[in-house]
């Protein structure tokens, strides 16, 4: 059911990147890089396997923004001296890093934002206001996560417009059928996620784009869970819009990213006003500054975006091929070591998923696994994880979820599951 | 069993929270409110039968982890034809209980109630344990709003 052409969009990053000279991935060496997981909770050498809600950084990053604020700190495109200057360039530049990473065409299609939330509001503040009307439809997912749920509400009760949400099955995998048949005549736009945060499903994107493209829909990816896992191309993907997270990519909070097709971009309205999004302002008339100046209105988080950088180059920095071969192993063994306790059920069993276990124990609330095992040490998310329709649709109020990046390992996996065997025991389950 | 553990998931929480007391629907009711915690999104349901200002029936429907389950069935039980007024006084010690805010907790008046004392070692989960208090109140008083615990 999957085309291979797909499959290689979407795949876990590696494919010809890894040809350089990088020396192969070792997990050991990765490990020795991220200066936060050499330490004990409760006593215990931390497990950290919360990194869909957020990833952990590297040294490289912590020193990007250390070494920034020591040494370079200063306001952007307005300074005439040389701190300015350095800030400047270092910020520019890892707008090109961003544009390599995600394969774009054009720097200015690289527009930064605070993270995916806002990069969705930005879209459908700046596009979806000007292009949707009464009766209007988008269509989103059931594995949609809350930011890529409530920006449509707001922007279709404002319109007039109907959300539709497009069903999926109890693997959770989407239904291509249902799907194709909710692209409609008055579908305005598509907006779905890449990896689902709550199931790990990667969903077959670069299909969905040729369904919607079919019928001239332009189409919105959440990246926030792929772009950590899978090398993405968004050329080839041929999607119109992309956000990510800095967070959730090894880089700072409060930073990410929205890639849009320069036509589209070029054509949108500012969504905020202030400095840096003009090009002249007199009290009868403002022209706006060009791209993607546009849509960086105010001073931004300059820092946030140099870390970003330094989270980039260490990605380009590893064997991407061995470490997708990594994490594809340490996920399927835990998905065969999990599922094989008893009383334990996965939710989310997709053909194709990435970086993330969400499960349930009989008997147990998700809530108190998550207590029971952070007391040794292991942290996790339990809760409905900002995806409440799709909990709803699997009949659980919440799951228990570990999610995996580059440097958890298989003993990682094995401290989870007997912390798993624990919470049986706890409960007498 | 690590001993901070075992103080949180007591042998009479865990009995509580697989068979919870006085769960269901409540006809006779003539207070309810609804409960809800953001932070994780449980839910709570307390019904009550109120008479001359004394508890004569209360029950309470909902999901949520061990703690709430187990801290509404044992609330339900020890409120049974209490009045209004001891049942505020109890929630005032409960709280104390888990928080420590307030001076030590009357254990007397709390009776069962003290197993709950090793939350306070949990913050993140007092709240769950407070949330069908919080609710009962709301009943009590009639808000039509639901309860929360922020
Ligand atoms: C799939 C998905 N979309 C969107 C978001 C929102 O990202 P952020 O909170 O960084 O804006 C997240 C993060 O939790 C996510 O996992």
């Amino acid at each position: 059911m999957t085309a291979p052409a797909d499959l290689r969009a979407s795949t876990p990053r590696g494919g010809a990147v890894a040809r350089g000279a990088k020396t192969a991935f070792d997990v050991k060496s990765v490990r020795g890089d991220f200066p936060i997981l050499h330490q004990a909770v409760f006593g215990r050498p931390l497990v950290y396997l919360d990194n869909a809600a957020t990833a952990q950084k590297p040294r490289a990053v912590i020193d990007a923004l250390t070494g920034y604020y020591a040494r370079d700190n200063a306001n952007i495109h307005r300074g005439l001296h040389q701190l300015s200057e350095r800030a400047t360039a270092a910020y520019e530049e890892t707008r090109s890093k961003v544009r390599r990473f995600l394969n774009a065409a054009l720097d200015r299609e690289i527009v930064f934002v605070r993270g995916t939330t806002e990069a969705i509001n930005l879209v459908a503040q700046s596009y979806g206001r000007t292009h949707l009307g009464p009766g209007d439809e988008v269509l989103i997912t059931t594995m949609e996560h809350h930011s890529n749920i409530v920006p449509w509400q707001i922007l279709c009760g404002e319109k007039g417009a109907r959300l539709r949400v497009a069903p999926i099955g109890d693997d959770g995998e989407l239904l291509l059928d249902e799907f194709e048949a909710l692209l409609g005549p008055r579908t305005r736009l598509l907006s779905v996620v890449h990896v689902s945060n709550a199931l790990g499903t990667i969903n077959p994107v670069k299909r969905l784009v040729e369904m919607a493209h079919r019928r001239n829909i332009p189409v919105l990816l959440d990246g926030a869970q792929a772009a950590p896992h899978l090398k993405v191309d968004v050329r080839d993907l041929d999607c119109d819009f992309y956000a990510l997270s800095g967070h959730k990519l090894f880089g700072p909070t409060g930073i990410g990213v929205l890639y849009g097709r320069e036509r589209l971009l070029e054509a949108m309205p500012p969504w905020q006003g202030g400095g840096d999004m003009i090009a002249s302002v007199s009290f009868e008339k403002t022209t706006y500054n060009r791209l993607p100046y546009r849509f960086e209105a105010g001073t931004p988080h300059i820092a946030g975006v140099i870390g970003l950088g330094a989270a980039l180059d260490y990605l380009e920095s590893i064997d991407r091929d061995g470490c997708i071969a990594h994490e594809d192993d340490v996920l399927a063994y835990a998905t065969r070591t999990i599922a094989a306790l008893p009383r334990v059920r996965l939710v989310g069993t997709a053909r194709r998923k990435t970086g993330i276990l969400s499960f349930v124990v009989d008997g147990v609330h998700p809530h108190d696994i998550g207590t029971i095992l952070d007391r040794q040490g292991i942290a996790i998310r339990a809760g409905h994880h900002c995806t409440q329709p799709l909990m709803d649709r699997f009949g659980v109020p919440a799951t228990a979820r570990a999610s995996f990046a580059l440097y958890n390992t298989r003993e990682e996996v094995d401290a989870l599951a007997a912390g798993v065997r624990r919470v049986l025991e706890v409960f007498r389950a | 069993m690590t001993p901070d553990l075992g103080d949180l998931y007591q042998e009479v929480i865990l009995d509580h929270n697989r068979q919870p007391r006085n769960f269901g629907a409540l006809p006779g009711a003539n207070r309810r409110a609804e409960g809800f915690n953001p932070l994780c999104g449980d839910r709570v349901t307390v019904q009550l039968e109120m008479q001359d200002g004394v508890v004569q029936d209360i029950r309470f429907q909902g999901s949520g982890c061990a703690i709430s389950k187990a801290s509404a069935s044992m609330m339900t039980e020890s409120l049974k034809g209490r009045t209004r007024e001891h049942a505020e006084e109890m929630f005032r010690e409960f709280h104390r209980l888990l928080t420590g805010v307030a001076g030590a907790p009357d254990a007397a008046a709390l009776g069962k109630l003290v197993v709950f004392g090793g939350v306070r070692e949990f913050p993140v989960r007092v709240k769950c344990a407070t949330l069908a208090w919080h609710t009962l109140r709301s009943a009590l008083e009639n808000a039509p709003d639901i309860a929360t615990t922020e």
